[in-house]
Order: C-alpha cells, then structure tokens, then sequence
C-alpha cells in the first residue's frame, strides 16, 4: 500500500507523517507518533478513550482516517499540561482520586475540557451527559463528576476575582 | 499466617487514614502511564488469532501453507505448536485447549490458529488464507438446556462428580455441591410462611476498558520476556512457562499498568500465544486483543437459574433456606463459581436449617473467569429478592427483617465455619439510619435494598523496601496496581517508618525482581500484600536500630524506633541524641552497607465482608426504563488505608452491579453466536444514566490485620443486584425473577400485571 | 483429635459422614490423612482446598497448626476477582 504524506498542527506543533489509506488517526498517534496517551478500547467509537480534539472540536481518533488530519490541529492529552503545571482538570482527577485503572482518564480529560471550553458553569446534569461518551469501568463515575464541578467552579471563582 | 497481635484499637495513626496524592497520578493524567498496548519493542511484529465462527465444531484439519507463503508473515501456529506438557494438570490443559483449540472449537471465538507478520493488515491478509475444516456440532449456550438429559454433549467423559451413586450416562453436569446444616425439612415443618421462587440471570462481562495485550520476546534457547496487562504477572509467568514447557525461572514478565480488570484478568488468553508467535519467528512480536474478541474470547462470567425456598415463622424467624443454583461455566469443567455462588448465598443470615446446592455446568460460551466476588452477585439477588418478599407477607418492614435474622459474631455460617466479630449487622443499622432510609420518594419511585457478602482471602505475598543514602524509601512490590494500591503501599510503610508519605515511593517489580506474588484478586491487595509492607517495614527497621546500636555501643534491645528516629530505649541504654532515618541512611556504607527491609508469606486471617445497599429507581411506566435516582452503599473496611480509593471501590463495584441489574447481558443467536459483542449493544452504565454513589465507610477492625484492614473490592457489587430488583418491585408493584431489569422486560412485566389485574377485576 | 467438616456433596466419599475425626498437627498432615483414609476425596484435595480453622480461613496454609479439639471445616479453594 503507497502512504499517503500529512502534514497537521499537534498540540500546536508541526507535524508531517506517511500513513495507509486505511489507518484511523488513533493508529498514527500511536504507532507512527508514539504518542500512546490515546488508548484503544473498542475501535468502534463507543468508548471515548481515544477522545482527541480536532479543531477544537472533541472527536473519537478511532473513527478518524489519519489522512483526513490533513491540515488540521490535532489536540491530545500530550499537550494537556503546560509544561511543569498541570491543567487544573489533571490536578483536580488526582485530587479527587477521579482515576482508578486510570485507562479512561486521557479520554476523560480531553472531553472534560472540551465541555468546559464549551459550558464554563455546567450543571450536574450538564456535565454527566457532556461526559457520557466516555466509558469507566472503575470509578462509578461519581469522583470524575466531582472532579470536574470543582474545577468548573475554581475557574468562576478565578473570573469573578478578575472581574 | 495470621498475626497474632491484634490491631491496637486505640492507635492514633498518622498517614493511614489521610487522602494523599497517589504516586501514579501524574503519568495518568499526562498520558505517559504505559498500558498493555503502549509498548513497543525493535522489529516487532503483529499478532493476529484466527477465531472459530462456529459455537461447537470439531476441528478436522487446519491448512495453513497458503498463510505461510503470503510475504511478510513470519509464522503461523497452531494446535501442534503446543504440544501438551500439562503432566495430567487437568485445569492447565483446560486453559492451554482455550488459548488455542484442539480437537474441537468449543464456543463462537474460539481460537484456532495465530499469525504474526510485519504489518496489521498483511497479518489480517493470512489469517483469511487459513483453511479451517469444521464439522459443525449441535451446541447449546442456555444452563437449564444444557442440563436437559437430551441436550448437545460437550465432553463424551464427563460424569457428574459429587452426585451419589456416580451417574452411568455422560452430560454437562461436571459438578453437584452441597452446603449448609441441620434440616431443612424440619426447617420448613416449623414455618408459617413460606415462598419459593425461581431466577435467572444473564452472563455479563467485567467489562474492563482496556483490552488485553502482550508483548512477547522469546528466543530459542528458550529465555523470555513477557510485558502484558495482568492481575497477576507471577501468573502469567507460571502458567505460561508450563504451557510453551519451559523453565519459569527463563521468563521474565513484566506488568504494564493495568486498565481495569476486576478479575477478567486473572488467568492468559493471549500471552502464551504471542510468546509461541515470537519463539517461532524469533522476533518480538504484539498481540492485542480488540474489543470483539474481548467479549466473545475472554472470559466473562457465569449466566444462571436458581431457586430459592425461604420459611418464616409468624414472628420474622427464619427456620429454613434452601437454594439450588444452577452456574454454567463456559466449556470446560471447573470453571463456574457455582460453589461460591452456593456458599455465599445466605451467608448473611443466622440459620439453624439451611441447604446450597450448587451446580457447574458447561455449555458452548467462553471460558468464564473471576468477576469480583465471582458467583455471589448472583445468588445474592434470588436469595434478597424473597426475603423482601417475605418481609411483605409478614407486614414488618424489610430492614427489621434482616436485621432480625443477621449473621453475627458466633453465628455459624451457611458455608461452616462460625463468625469471629462481623459488621453486618452494623451496617444494617447505619442504613437504618441513614437520611436515605427516610427520604420522601417521588412518583414512580420505589426504594429497594441488600446486604451482600464476600468472603475475601489473604494469599502469598514478598515485598522490598531499600533505603537509598538519603534515608527515603522505595517498595518493590509484585501486586499489581489496578485502583490506587500504590499509594496504600506507600501510606502504611510511611506510618510504620514515622515518615512522610512523599518520602515512600513504591514500584510494580517485574517477575525476576521478588519472589511469588499471588494474582491481584479476592480483594486481597491492600489486606496482603499491604501487610507484607509493614512487616517489611519492621524488618528495616530492625536493622536501622541495628546501626543506631552499634553506632552508639549498646546493645540492640536498648535501642526503639518512634517517629522517624532511633533512640535509646531508656535512661539505662545512655544517653544519646536520636539518630534520624536519614542520619543512619548517610552513615550505612560505613556502618554495614545498603539497608534494606523483607518480607515473604503467606497472609490468612482476611476477614469476611459484609455491605448494605439502598437504592432508589424511578421506572418511567410508558417506557420500562428505569433510572437510578439514589445509591447509597454502607460497607465495612476494617481500616480505611486511603478512603478515597475506599470509596472509588465501593462505587465502582455498585456501579457495576447496577449495569448488571439493568442492562447488561450477552444476548445469544439461535446459531449459538453473541450478538452483542461491543459496547454500543452491550451497554454498561454511561455518566448520564447515574447520580452520585453515596458511601459509608464503617470500620470494624479484622482482628487479622495489624491495622485491622479488611479487603473492600469485591463485597460492593454483591447487593446492587437484588437492592435494584427490590426498588423496582417497590417502583411497579412486580417482582421481576430475571435479569437485567431492561426496558422491554418491565414494560411487559407492567402490561402483564395490568392484564392480569383487569382479568381479575 | 480434629474435627474435620466436609461440605454435603463429599459426604459419599466418608461413607456418608459429614463430620471425621483425624489425627493431625498440622493443615498438611491433616489433608494427607484425609486422604489416606478416605481415597475418595484425593480428587477434591488434588483440585484445590481451604480450609477454615476454628472460624478463620486459610487459603494455602499447610503448615498451620491444629489444637487436638481444632474444628476445621474444608472448603473450595477460595477464587476471587
């Protein structure tokens, strides 16, 4: 199979990588850019581990081709953290104890974000079906709930003191 | 071995209790924590298993010349690739005939051949030039047809053990259990209400996010490397090694971090497969599993049909349970947890008169393994669901109940044994008086509740801890870390030690590193391997005193550890200046060398464990559906190490239960085929379908343990079950004797009832 | 000497006793007396058992020791998830 070349923004840096015609993104990430934070856990978009953004907008890497990244900006849970400091949704997972296994979490924290770069002041209920496309098995999903409600309101908090 | 000193109940601890950041977080939020599937190795290849479309065949020949000849495929194995080194281990050679068929496929998934080529699609390409000749068999994947005496035959050679005289005609029945005392008869004589009822339950699957994988490197001089995702690598190791028939001590596996199990993983599908690929090629070679054959070729757990027989007298004493449960176990004898199932079924209760009969069986499904308290989910629900019944038709509320009937200290259980100290019964009062007990309900609401039981259990354990120049600490430990137990670890050397948690990092060692470490399984990690740390912890300290001693010129008995420091045990050992664990650290390679701390056993003294669940569900009457509006879960740990992750488990396991109960179940074809092999249509419980999970965390110390620790992972998926059928009979006015409770099956039990009330009226 | 309880199905391999009596110090010792003395059980012995001794239970072990009126019940090996 001839590959095909892409060039695409990763986390904001430039990348250009050859794949098949029939590679999802989620097997560029992993295997050609060794970037594994994205898991696998059903290929079939049901489990929201392999979330991604492109463009911003939250997709599953497993129902992506990697060609189709052409000329887009690809956000994984790699360029989550901004160098030593953490987003506050990382902290928050940890202090909440909002892993267990911790396979789900990139998944979870890509989607996390992408609902709160969406809805800064979610409800409860907001936020449980912002987040029911991704699957835990551990959790009961009640800590990552908490998790995510904490930093939704440090992140009012920090805007009612700016303003 | 027990210990004998008992947990001090006055001990006022320092770190043990307290909610620290695990060690691991950091990489599981970054995405740098490696999983199964997140390793690579140099000119590795790619995996594939060919898989039986057929739910029972027997295998005439497998062809695979034209697969070998596609380039790029690097070899292609199958049954004749193993060679049966089993030596009459009857429960190997059944695992070895799972991870590759022999003469037979004996369920949809089956595997039957394996390639492994340069890419994933030149090996997909070779497994479609495998020629399987099948001779398809009548199959059958239901318990109760299985049984029939007319039913597919799986095994020519077995005969029902345990059955008294021995049967003289072959069937499906591998095994009959039997459990309990005194009469039940006599039981029931004295009974002024009785109820009996018969259950059923679909098999479900741990449902684990991460798929199995294994990395395998293996020459042929025979030495090994085995990287793969696992509850138990030391596991992996042995079973392996039998199987390919080489030396355990030549292969070296090494535990990834671990994307849930809950006991699926606690036996191989794949591993020893990838390591035969990779022997055969002579390069390392990848398998991963996808999520399809995750359902159809692991091992979920059992489907079931039970009956249950329950007499009260008229004042709420129970006089007699009888219960018959009905397991299959998938293709191979031994496998269902029928017996657990049997022994755990009314182990919550004080019984002079009770009977378990437990039946294994097999059928034409995957091999079922483990599922968190494997068998007692089951037996939980028919045996809950009529003491609530019962609770009914004697007018006094259900709660009163049960706690009437509890199982307490000195009780003899269903199983045997008789009780040391308990905490059932004070779960059963805090649920009692718990604000949810006395919550108003809404319109189409009802509340259910139960109380579970699991056994739990200690097993083998080896831990080391060294003590770097800088007086901090590392924990090699061989338990693998599936919720947090890192951080445990760390928690109990840090309170041992009398130092802080930031200076007690503990690692996963791989299998060359430590001696045996049983699987992580039967809620035993924390309890185990947990005190295997503190007593490794005072082995080190032992010898820190050591050092201190010999610096100062007393004798070692003159000399106690308290907070971090050495000092003299009392004016008569003289008078010196506490020495600090970094002080003996930075002096040790003058004073003796490397100090290091051991320990190796094998832990008993577990402690049962007991839960009580509440459960509000709002059933919406046009649809069947039904949501869960309120979970609360009161379960007894002993000592919460960390409670955070206490909780996690407490939720996690209810969350899990609660799928069980409302949705999930393998669904199959009249071709003996799962029809829902993924996740879209085997639905496990999503964000939105819950709402928080509250919990109570009680703590009755397990005299077993120094801290009073008792196992917490498995006991909370025992009462979601029956707690979930219990609300929704409350919710609907129906008892519903199967699950899952999906939408269909109670609009239909709604309809029904309604017909049957108009036919009535 | 120990009071050893077998759970009901066994009971055919004790000539339908459900409580022995052995001689034994130890789990060890114990199992392979049980054994010795009733051949059926070996099955059940070789497949794995527990044993639970005067309440509490032991998963493997063998050389736990037994007081001469010890009541040891045996189980299924204990599996767990």
């Amino acid at each position: 199979m001839s590959g095909i070349t892409v060039n695409t923004k990763i986390n904001g840096d430039p990348v250009e990588f050859i794949c098949d015609a029939d590679e999802t993104l989620l097997d560029v990430l992993r295997n050609r850019l060794g970037l594994t934070g994205a898991k696998e856990g059903c290929s079939t978009g049901d489990c929201g581990a392999c979330s991604v953004t492109i463009d911003g907008r939250l997709t599953c890497s497993c129902l992506v081709l990697g060609a189709e990244a052409e000329g887009h900006n690809i956000g994984t849970i790699e360029g989550m953290a901004n160098g030593e400091e953490l987003h506050p949704l990382q902290k928050k997972f940890i202090e909440h104890a909002a892993l267990q296994c911790g396979i789900c979490t990139p998944g979870f924290l890509i989607a996390a974000k992408s609902l709160l770069d969406k809805n800064p002041d979610p409800t409860e209920s907001e936020i449980r079906f912002g987040l029911a496309g991704n699957l835990c098995r551990c959790t009961g999903y009640d800590k990552i709930v908490r998790a995510v409600q904490d930093v939704a309101k440090g992140m009012r908090n920090n805007k009612a003191k700016r303003a | 071995m027990p210990l004998d000193n008992a947990p001090d109940s006055k001990r006022k601890f320092n770190v043990v209790g307290t909610r620290p950041l695990r060690p691991d977080g950091i990489d599981k939020v970054t995405g740098r924590a490696k999983f199964g599937a997140d390793a690579s190795a140099p000119g590795q290849l790619v995996g594939r298993i060919l898989r039986s479309p057929h739910a029972h065949a027997v295998i005439r020949k497998i062809d695979t010349s034209k697969a070998e000849k596609l380039a790029g495929v690097k070899a292609v194995i199958t049954r004749d690739d193993f060679p049966d080194h089993t030596d009459g281990d009857a429960a190997l050679y059944d695992t070895m005939y799972n991870i590759m068929a022999r003469e037979k496929a004996l369920y949809e998934g089956h595997a039957v051949a394996a390639v492994a080529a340069t890419t994933a699609s030149i090996a997909r390409q070779a497994l479609k030039l495998i020629k399987v000749d099948y001779e398809i068999l009548p199959h059958v994947t239901d318990v109760d047809e299985a049984m029939k005496p007319n039913a597919p035959l799986l095994h020519k050679k077995m005969f029902t053990d345990g059955v008294d005289p021995k049967p003289k005609k072959p069937s499906n029945v591998a095994r009959r259990f039997e459990f309990g005392h005194g009469d039940v008869e006599e039981g029931f004589k004295k009974a002024d209400i009785i109820v009996e009822r018969s259950f059923k339950t679909e098999a479900t699957h741990q449902g684990y996010i991460e798929p199995h994988a294994a990395l395998a490197s293996m020459s042929p001089d025979g030495s090994a490397d085995l990287w793969c995702c696992t509850q138990g690598h030391y596991m992996v190791r042995d079973v392996c090694a039998r199987i390919l028939g080489i030396d355990i001590s030549r292969l070296r596996v090494t535990q990834s971090e671990i994307g849930g199990g809950f006991g699926g993983k606690t036996t191989v599908f794949i591993e020893p497969v990838a390591l035969a690929l990779s022997r055969k090629a002579n390069r390392p070679v990848k398998v991963v599993m996808t999520r399809d054959e995750v359902f159809k070729a692991t091992g979920p757990t059992s489907s079931t049909s039970m009956d249950i027989k329950i007499g009260v007298t008229k004042d709420g004493l129970i006089t007699a349970a009888d219960g018959t449960f009905r397991y299959q176990g998938g293709p191979f004898a031994g496998c269902s947890p029928a017996e657990f199932g049997a022994m755990s079924a009314f182990a919550q209760f004080h019984l002079d008169n009770v009977r378990a009969i437990g039946y294994d069986v097999v059928c034409n499904r995957p091999k079922t393994i483990s599922y968190r308290a494997p068998g007692a989910p089951m037996a939980n629900f028919a045996v809950e669901s009529v003491i609530e019944e019962l609770a009914h038709k004697l007018g006094m509320a259900p709660i009163d109940f049960r706690i009437k009937n509890a199982a307490r200290e000195g009780t003899k259980s269903s199983y045997g044994p008789v009780y040391g100290p308990i905490g059932l019964g004070p779960t059963l009062e805090a649920a009692k008086n718990h604000p949810h007990f006395k919550a108003p309900l809404g319109p189409n609401q009802g509340r259910g509740m139960a109380a579970g039981f699991w056994f739990n259990f200690g097993g083998q354990s080896c831990v080391s801890l060294n003590i770097p120049t800088d007086g901090t600490i590392t924990v090699s430990v061989g338990s693998p870390d599936i919720g947090g137990s890192r951080a445990s670890m760390c928690m109990m050397v840090a309170e041992e030690l009398g130092i802080g948690y930031e200076h007690v990092r503990a690692i996963i060692a791989d299998t060359s590193s430590l001696g045996h470490n049983d699987v992580t399984d039967g809620s035993r990690t924390t309890f185990a391997t947990g005190m295997a740390c503190i007593l490794a912890a005072r082995d080190a300290i032992k010898k820190l005193c050591q050092r201190a001693a010999a610096t100062w010129g007393i004798p070692e008995d003159a000399v106690t550890w308290e907070k971090g420091f050495a000092k003299p045990a009392g004016a008569n050992a003289g008078n010196f200046a506490p020495l600090s664990l970094k002080e003996i650290a930075a002096a040790s390679p003058g004073t003796g060398g490397p100090i290091a701390g051991h320990h190796e056993f094998s832990a008993d003294g577990a402690g049962v464990s007991f839960a009580t669940h509440i459960c509000d569900v709002e059933i919406d009457p046009e649809t069947g559906a039904s949501k869960i509006v309120r979970y609360t879960v009161i379960q007894d740990a002993g000592k919460a190490v960390h409670p955070s992750y206490v909780e996690g488990q407490f939720q996690g396991g209810a969350v899990q239960g609660i799928g069980w109960a409302l949705n999930e179940e393998y669904i199959y074809g009249k071709d003996g085929r799962l029809q829902n092999a993924g996740f879209l249509d085997y639905r496990i419980p999503v964000c939105s379908d819950l709402p928080m999970i509250d919990t109570q965390i009680l703590e009755i110390p397990n005299p077993g343990h120094p801290y009073g620790v008792r196992g917490v992972g498995e006991t909370s998926i025992v009462p979601p079950l029956a707690a979930i059928a219990n609300a929704v009979a409350a919710a609907t006015g129906v008892r519903f004797t199967q699950l899952p409770l999906s939408p269909p099956r109670v609009l239909k039990g709604i309809e029904d009832a309604k017909a049957k009330g108009k036919k009535a009226a | 000497m120990a009071r050893v309880v077998i759970w009901g199905s066994l009971k055919p391999h004790t000539g339908g006793r459900s409580e022995v009596e052995i001689e034994a110090r130890n789990v060890q010792e114990l199992l392979a007396r049980l054994g010795e003395t009733y051949p059926g059980l070996q099955a059940q012995i070789k497949r794995g058992v527990s044993v639970s001794i005067d309440g509490l239970i032991y998963r493997e072990g063998w050389l736990q020791p037994l007081a001469p009126d010890s009541e040891v019940f045996l189980l299924p090996r204990m599996q767990g998830g």
